[in-house]
């Protein structure tokens, strides 16, 4: 982790609930701390350059044969470039299945918990943000494709049921992502759909961004499937 | 219990299959057309009617899209879809969920038994990815979808494509979140019918995959009917 530990050029803490967007330039490292455990960050990623060109879930999934993401991971969008790669991981597993919540999902949850009686600890929900997010950038619902839930985690046994792994982030736990274009990214620090019902969860996530050097022949994630270093020669041919 | 080897032989992966059988019959149908392989279809579905897909000669991967016809930004969603049903296998019973997470069609009936959506469409970019960089001029299924998309009336353009359906297709999770491509579980015959639950347009790429055993190597036709 030595490579992180130069000055952030950016540092911000999200409150439960918030949302934030930022177009994060190519080769940063953008390193994510659930400050408090339990934390679910639902998260978009396109291409800043070319929103149409956006994180494809399945065709990261099928790419790196997995149904999870960790360190070594490249998401990667529709048009097979490389968005950010997974370079730090203590946590092993971050949900890429469950989609994100919507207003009814943290009514029938959590209860109603509006704005005119709680002012700015209303409960927000992820879809709510994602839209306010996307539309900053003159994007909508079209582009709301697949999402990921960083610290979050789903087993599937072998009969496919999907289930929901609690109290599966522990506070400091941290994921680091380098992003090998200029990123947009959209990110809902709002619970998870498959989260058990009762408390409002409030975990606080912390976002750093720190300069990072470009993936060397030995890098991890380069070198962690062939898929891997496909997707990265293929990005290069934005930047000719 | 019928069990499933992954095509790499490290899983054995138990899972029940249910079949059921549907009481229409092909002279009824309002529709009755065969897509060939590699081809594409664009077609609206009314609310209350049936669609069945049909894969005639077994193991043939039928990637399926949904869009409401009343607004296009409603569509099909994997994510919505799996979690909701709490399962990553489509079969009778799976309500087909929207982005805006309402049911959007029902399978009513599938002699096959299980359905992927996790897999998405194959793409010239994902298979230079996935395979090769020289991979890039092999036909592919979002290629169809595109140019289905174009060439329709409807307003919809890559913008508003998502997160497809595989129907034929196996593509089992492990336990320690291992994607894998197993064996197929269709044979010639095998369909799959599902009623519409709101006005929708079916958006079908007959998968042209010749990288993997997806299609079993060798494309070949299905068969789409209607039903009022």
């Amino acid at each position: 982790m030595s490579q992180f530990l130069s000055t952030a050029l950016f540092s911000e803490i999200l409150p439960g609930g918030a949302m934030w967007s930022m177009r994060v330039p190519r080769r940063r490292l953008l390193r994510l701390t659930a400050l408090d455990s339990d934390a679910n960050l639902s998260a978009l990623f396109y291409n800043a350059a070319e929103p149409l060109d956006r994180l494809n879930v399945p065709d990261t999934l099928k790419a790196l044969h997995t149904a999870k993401l960790t360190r070594g991971h490249i998401l990667m969008t529709d048009l097979g470039n490389a968005l950010v790669s997974i370079v730090a991981d203590s946590l092993g597993w971050h949900d890429p299945l469950g989609g994100h919540i919507t207003a009814g999902m943290v009514a029938a949850k959590f209860g109603e918990h509006n704005y005119q009686q709680y002012r700015n600890d209303f409960y927000r929900n992820a879809h709510d943000c994602f839209l306010i997010e996307l539309a900053k950038h003159g994007l909508g619902l079209a582009d709301m494709v697949a999402n990921v839930n960083f610290f979050s985690k789903i087993v599937v046994d072998d009969e496919g049921r999907m289930k929901f792994v609690p109290h599966h982030c522990p506070a400091g736990a941290r994921i680091g992502l380098r992003t090998e274009m200029d990123v947009l990214f959209v990110l809902a620090n709002c619970p998870h759909p498959l989260a058990p019902a009762g408390e409002y969860p409030r975990a606080r996530v912390q976002i750093e961004i720190f300069p990072c050097d470009p993936p060397e022949e030995d890098d991890f994630c380069r070198n962690f499937r062939p898929e891997c270093s496909r997707t990265l020669a293929l990005t290069e041919r934005l930047f000719l | 219990m019928q069990p499933h080897a992954g095509v790499d032989g490290a899983t054995l992966l138990m899972s029940t299959l249910i079949y059921i059988e549907s009481p229409f019959q092909p002279e009824t149908a309002v529709l009755n057309s065969t897509i060939l392989a590699g081809d594409g279809w664009f077609h609206p579905i009314n609310k209350g009617q049936v669609l069945r897909i049909v894969d005639l000669e077994g193991n043939q991967a039928a990637d399926t899209f949904f869009f409401s016809s009343a607004d296009v930004r409603e569509r099909y969603s994997a994510q919505d879809t799996i979690r909701e049903q709490g399962s990553i296998y489509l079969t009778t019973g799976t309500r087909l969920m929207s982005n805006l997470c309402r049911e959007m069609l029902t399978i009513t009936a599938d002699t096959c038994g299980r359905h992927d959506t996790l897999g998405g469409a194959c793409a010239a970019e994902s298979n230079m990815v996935r395979y090769s960089l020289d991979k890039r001029f092999m036909h592919a299924c979002r290629d169809t979808f595109l140019l289905q998309m174009a060439l329709s009336g409807y307003r919809v353009t890559k913008r508003d494509l998502a997160h497809n359906i595989n129907f034929f297709m196996n593509v089992p999770v492990t336990s320690d979140g291992d994607l894998r491509f197993a064996d197929g579980v269709s044979e010639p015959g095998k369909y799959v019918e599902m009623r519409a639950e709101m006005d929708v347009l079916c958006l079908i790429s007959n998968c042209p995959q010749l990288n993997n055993p997806c299609n079993a190597y060798n494309p070949t036709p299905i068969r789409v009917l209607i039903w009022n």
